[in-house]
C-alpha cells in the first residue's frame, strides 16, 4: 500500500498570486528583449512597412466611422447644457478640448486594442501552435525580430497618427452639427476649437498615443507569442490581449493625466 | 514501392546523444537516451504517439532544453552554445515539421525565399530565383510557386516544407512524422523523396515516425522507442525479429491497419 501522501505544492504566497507576479516578470523580460532586438541589425524595414499598413490603413474605416459619430453625438449632447447659459458659442472650444485632449487618444486606443491587439494575439498564437515560429527558429531566423519587433514598432508609430486622424474626423463631425444648428463657418469653428489648446497639449496627446500604441503592440504580441494549448489557447490569447490592453490603457490614462497635471497644473 | 538502398558507409558521427533525460512537470518523457547518427545515414526513431520522439529531435535542434545528458551536433554541445553559435549550427540542419509549418500568409515562393534572404543577405535576385527553382524541381512542384500553402494538399505541403529545408543545403535533416495524415500512395511518394534527397544532397537524417512502411523504406537503422527509452535497435529485420510483445504488438497492429 502506498503510504506516502501527496506533497502540497510550495508557493511563496498562493498559486494565483505567484502566477500573477511570474506573468509580470515574463512581460518585463519580453519588453527588455524588444528593446535589445529593436536596435540591433539586421532591420526588417519591409516587414515594418507591411505591419504599418495592417495597423494603420486597415483600421482607417473603423476609426473614421467611430470618430465621426463621436463628434456628432458629443456635440448634440453638449449643446443643451451650454444653451441653458446662452453659451452655445463655446461649443467649438469644449468639443476641441474634449476630442483632442481626451476622447481621440482613448477611443482610438480602445478601437486599436480590439482590432489590432486581438489580431496580433490571434495571428502570433496561431503561428505558435502550428509550429511556424519554431520553423523560423530552426531555419536560423530570429522570429522575435521578424514577428514581434516589427509589429510593436508599427503600432507605436501608427497609433499616434490614427489619434490625430480621429481627432480631426471627430472635429469634422462636430462641425457639421454645429454648422447645421448655429451656421458657424469652418474657419470660426476651427479657430474656436483650437483657441484653448496649446501646442504642448497636442504633443502630450501624441505622447500618450505613443504609449498606447506600444502597449497595444507589446501585449498583443506577448499573448500571441507565448500561446500554449492549441487552438483553444489561440482564442484565449486573442481575448486576453484585448482585456489586458484595455485595462492597461485606462490605468495609463489616469497616470499620464495625473502626471501632466503635476508638471503643468494650469493645463 | 522503391526499396531503400543504404548509403551509409561512413563512421563519422554527426550527432551524438548520451544519457538524455527530459520531463514536463511529472511527465517523464525521455528516460536516458543514447544515440549516434553517422554521416550519410538515415536513422529512424519508431514508436507510438506520445513516447517522446518529437521531443527528442526538438532537443537536438535546441528548441527544447534537456534536463540532463549531452547532445552533440558536429561535436558541439547544443545546450552550451550561445545564441549566435546556435544560429550558425542551425544553418547546417533542416527540419520538416509534422504539419509542414509553412508560413500561411506567404506564397510558396516567399516561403522558400524566407530563410535564404535572411541568412545570405548579399545573395542576388538571380541566385534566389535559381535556388527556388532548383528545390521546387527537386520536390516535383515547380508549378505551385505562386500559390498559397492553403491551396495545396497535405502531401504537397510536406514536399514544399522539404523544399524550404533543402534551400539552405543542410547537412542533417530531421523529419517529424513525414507521412502522418497522408494516404498510402502519397506516403510512398514522400518515402521515395526522402531517399532521393539523401542520395542527391548527401544528407544525414533522423526520421521520426510511427509508420512501419516509412521506417522500412527509408531507414538504414531503426531505433524502437517505448516510454522514453530505446528498447531495440538495428535494421528493420533485426528490430522485428523478436518475441518482445511490445514490438510484436506494434508490428502486428501496423500491418493489420
Amino acid at each position: 500500500m502506498d503510504t506516502t501522501s501527496p506533497q502540497p505544492a510550495k508557493y511563496l504566497v498562493s498559486k494565483n498570486v505567484d502566477e500573477f507576479f511570474a506573468g509580470i516578470s515574463d512581460v518585463a523580460k519580453f519588453i527588455l528583449q524588444f528593446f535589445k532586438e529593436a536596435f540591433r541589425p539586421p532591420f526588417e524595414y519591409q516587414e515594418v512597412i507591411k505591419q504599418c499598413y495592417n495597423v494603420g490603413y486597415k483600421s482607417l474605416s473603423l476609426i473614421t466611422l467611430t470618430a465621426f459619430i463621436t463628434g456628432i453625438v458629443f456635440t448634440k449632447h453638449s449643446r443643451p447644457a451650454l444653451a441653458d447659459f446662452g453659451a452655445t458659442s463655446w461649443l467649438p472650444s469644449l468639443i476641441g478640448i474634449a476630442i483632442m485632449k481626451a476622447l481621440a487618444p482613448l477611443i482610438t486606443g480602445l478601437i486599436c486594442a480590439g482590432k489590432v491587439g486581438s489580431q496580433m494575439g490571434a495571428e502570433l498564437g496561431s503561428m505558435r501552435v502550428t509550429e511556424q515560429i519554431d520553423a523560423m527558429e530552426v531555419s536560423a531566423v530570429n522570429p522575435f525580430k521578424f514577428l514581434v519587433v516589427t509589429r510593436v514598432l508599427a503600432s507605436t508609430f501608427m497609433v499616434p497618427l490614427l489619434v490625430m486622424y480621429s481627432g480631426f474626423i471627430g472635429l469634422f463631425g462636430s462641425f457639421l452639427n454645429v454648422h447645421a444648428n448655429e451656421q458657424t463657418s469652418l474657419v470660426t469653428f476651427i479657430h474656436g476649437a483650437f483657441v484653448k489648446i496649446s501646442f504642448s497639449e497636442i504633443v502630450s496627446s501624441l505622447v500618450r498615443a505613443l504609449i498606447f500604441g506600444f502597449t497595444i503592440g507589446i501585449i498583443g504580441c506577448y499573448k500571441g507569442y507565448t500561446t500554449t494549448q492549441g487552438t483553444e489557447g489561440v482564442g484565449r490569447a486573442a481575448n486576453a490581449s484585448v482585456v489586458i490592453i484595455m485595462f492597461l490603457l485606462f490605468i495609463e490614462e489616469i497616470i499620464i493625466v495625473q502626471f501632466l497635471n503635476w508638471i503643468n497644473p494650469g493645463a | 514501392m522503391r526499396k531503400h538502398i543504404s548509403h551509409s558507409d561512413s563512421h563519422e558521427v554527426v550527432i551524438s546523444i548520451s544519457k538524455l533525460y527530459k520531463s514536463f512537470e511529472e511527465n517523464h518523457v525521455l528516460r536516458g537516451i543514447d544515440l549516434e547518427l553517422c554521416k550519410g545515414e538515415n536513422l529512424v526513431v519508431l514508436g507510438r504517439s506520445g513516447t517522446g520522439k518529437s521531443v527528442l529531435i526538438k532537443i537536438i535542434v535546441g528548441l527544447l532544453k534537456p534536463d540532463s545528458g549531452t547532445v552533440k551536433v558536429f561535436d558541439k554541445e547544443v545546450d552550451k552554445l550561445n545564441k549566435k553559435e546556435l544560429m550558425e549550427l542551425r544553418l547546417k540542419v533542416g527540419f520538416l515539421f509534422q504539419h509542414s509549418a509553412l508560413y500561411d500568409s506567404m506564397t510558396i515562393r516567399e516561403n522558400l525565399e524566407f530563410p535564404l534572404v535572411r541568412n545570405k543577405r548579399h545573395i542576388s535576385g538571380k541566385e534566389i530565383d535559381d535556388s527556388v527553382k532548383e528545390v521546387l524541381e527537386a520536390v516535383g512542384l515547380s508549378d505551385t510557386i505562386n500559390q498559397l500553402p492553403s491551396e495545396l494538399s497535405g502531401g504537397q505541403q510536406k514536399r514544399i516544407g522539404l523544399a524550404r529545408t533543402l534551400i539552405m543545403k543542410p547537412e542533417i535533416i530531421f523529419y517529424d512524422e513525414p507521412t502522418a495524415g497522408l494516404d498510402p500512395l502519397t506516403s510512398s511518394e514522400i518515402n521515395d523523396l526522402i531517399n532521393e534527397v539523401q542520395e542527391k544532397y548527401k544528407t544525414s537524417s533522423i526520421i521520426i515516425t510511427h509508420d512501419l512502411t516509412c521506417a522500412k523504406d527509408t531507414g538504414d537503422r531503426i531505433f524502437m522507442m517505448e516510454n522514453g527509452k530505446f528498447i531495440r535497435q538495428g535494421d528493420f529485420e533485426e528490430v522485428f525479429d523478436t518475441s518482445d510483445e511490445r514490438i510484436r504488438g506494434f508490428f502486428d497492429y501496423n500491418f493489420i491497419q
